[in-house]
């Protein structure tokens, strides 16, 4: 009876049911996008989920042996040791090219941000590739070191901890450096002058002024990419040697060479699940449009 | 104050860069460019080893890539693949976009983090996901599976540049439309969609970009009938010696290139549409 009234109503009142047309309508148009989502990402990764969890029955032997297998613990503690590090290595890289960017006179600020955004469009192969061309054991580093009398043997820099720290910092920079730069545009730089009428040095404008403003960009490029480095697959693959590989790569032997299925998947629900640990701290502290809001230019 | 410390504050630029900081940033640049642009120099090596400086200078490299079936093969199945990837995917997400910047409903807000959601998932996730799905199904080694594959991947990264131009997009003009006798599909395909036009073809380039550089799901489901450039790519960085790989990357790098002029041409043109000018 209520929904009668309110069908009746809404027919009458010509605003409200126009109003109520068009968003059905409206949705109607999302129809498609989220059917294809369903079918095509949700039920394959609930599939995922699944595999995980019945063998055939239901049991949680895969995850009782992932956390009991000290070869998986150190892995996953691997894993985060290696984001972190190369999360730190492209903020230490990353916050001076940011810190110039918002200071530096329009020219040169537009070849920076060319340079960057270049770097950043140019394949992920191709660009770990180019690292094993410089670091490799006859590479460009090795051959003008020893060229110049510096060394006598090669240096090892390739399928070893540096090797992908300098590929993973490498894609990661531009990721740190549009988040800080389009932080530090919002913030007026007569606040550092009025810092300096009052007194402080530079060192101290920079400490007690400049670097806490710039914080909110840090967050966000840190967080982004500390998540991007959790499921990091192609630079510990190619630049990294045994010691390197992370729950990613594991989780690629295990489908690939052991055929080992049900436990991969409990490898990538584990994963997953640490993966949306810290996305939701992203959430929650910089909400989601900054996902895409912050990285644009 | 001191009159030292009140001479430096007269004379203090925040606009100023010391030059330690110009160097450690330019060094900063160097190390983002430098690599990629030693490829170039080494893709015009003839000899059949990779050697740094190149010893014989020459374009035999490329000769032999475009001269070379499996690697033209592999060519051609990445671009079908990330040109029908793009068709879905922009398709998708003009009707999506469409209906999610203009609508009022229930569950938007869900609805929006459900489509960008496969942004977040790790790779090698959606990777075992497809595999399972598309074994069941048999298209394991065809191109469809690929499509299909990366149909929700690139989907996030269409509907963003689609919906930010929408967002910008007056709709009194739709009305002033409307008002003069056009239909609601007049409306559509004179008014509505020229105006967002740059918006998305910024989609589909991104769209198919993603597609055209992805490799991890490309390991799991190409096979062997169905192997594209980045997956050919892979197995020769990894298993072998290639001399052909720096020419191979020099045209990559091209292509990023030219997609970096055409993406800052097409946001051009909508920052023009959009002030309406």
């Amino acid at each position: 009876m209520e929904v009668m009234t309110e069908y009746i109503n809404s027919d009458k009142g010509a605003s409200a049911s126009l109003w109520h047309r068009q968003g059905f309508r409206q949705f109607m148009l999302v129809v498609p996008a989220l059917l294809a989502l369903i079918l095509l990402f949700a039920i394959p990764i609930s599939s995922v989920l699944l595999k995980s969890i019945f063998d055939p029955d239901f049991t949680l032997k895969h995850y009782v042996y992932f956390f009991k297998t000290p070869l998986y613990s150190r892995v996953l503690w691997i894993t985060f040791q290696i984001s972190i590090l190369s999360t730190l290595s492209a903020l230490i890289v990353g916050y001076p090219i940011a810190y110039v960017l918002r200071r530096a006179k329009p020219g040169i600020r537009n070849f920076f941000l060319l340079a960057i955004t270049l770097s950043f469009m140019i394949s992920l192969l191709v660009r770990n590739y180019s690292w094993i061309i410089v670091l490799q054991r006859n590479g460009v580093i090795n051959t003008v070191l020893s060229t110049l009398g510096l060394i006598d043997s090669p240096l090892r820099l390739l399928h070893n901890r540096f090797g992908v720290m300098v590929g993973m910092t490498h894609i990661f920079v531009p990721y740190i450096v549009f988040p800080i730069y389009s932080v530090m545009m919002g913030v007026d730089l007569n606040l550092e002058k009025a810092a300096q009428n009052l007194g402080a040095s530079r060192w101290q404008t920079f400490w007690r002024v400049s670097f806490p403003l710039s914080l909110p960009g840090i967050g966000a490029g840190a967080l982004l990419v500390f998540i991007m480095a959790l499921g990091f697959f192609i630079t510990p693959a190619l630049l990294g040697g045994r010691k390197e590989q992370m729950l990613s790569n594991l989780i690629q032997i295990q489908i690939v060479d052991l055929l080992n299925w049900p436990f991969a998947s409990a490898m990538s629900v584990i994963l997953l699940i640490a993966t949306l640990i810290v996305f939701s701290v992203y959430n929650r502290y910089l909400g989601l449009e900054r996902l895409w809001g912050g990285v644009k230019k | 104050m001191s009159e030292g410390s009140r001479k430096r504050a007269a004379h203090f630029d925040p606009l100023h860069v010391g030059w330690p900081l110009w160097v450690v940033s330019g060094s900063a640049i160097i190390f983002l460019i430098a690599p990629v642009l030693l490829l170039i120099p080494m893709s015009l090596g003839s000899a059949e080893i990779i050697e740094f400086p190149p010893s014989q200078i020459g374009l035999d490299q490329y000769r032999k890539f475009f001269s070379h079936p499996a690697w033209q093969s592999a060519v051609l199945n990445s671009l079908q693949v990330s040109a029908m990837t793009a068709v879905f995917s922009t398709f998708l997400g003009v009707m999506a976009s469409l209906g999610l910047v203009w609508g009022r409903f229930r569950g938007k807000g869900l609805i929006n983090a459900f489509i960008i959601s496969p942004m977040i998932v790790p790779i090698i996730v959606m990777a075992l996901a497809f595999y399972i799905s598309l074994a069941k199904l048999g298209l394991i080694g065809t191109k469809l599976g690929l499509v299909l594959a990366y149909t929700p991947l690139t989907l996030p990264f269409s509907v963003l540049p689609i919906s930010a131009t929408l967002r910008g997009f007056d709709r009194s003009l739709e009305n002033a439309a409307r008002i003069l006798g056009a239909s609601r599909f007049q409306t559509f395909a004179r008014i509505t969609f020229p105006i967002i036009r740059p918006g998305i073809l910024t989609g589909a380039i991104f769209a198919f970009m993603i597609a055209f550089d992805e490799v991890v799901i490309a390991l799991f489901i190409c096979g062997t009938t169905a192997v594209t450039l980045p997956k050919k790519m892979w197995d020769v960085i990894r298993y072998e010696i290639e001399p052909m790989l720096p020419a191979i990357s020099t045209m990559l790098f091209l292509l990023a290139i030219i997609i970096l002029v055409l993406v800052g041409f097409l946001q051009q043109r909508i920052a023009r549409r959009m002030t309406g000018r």
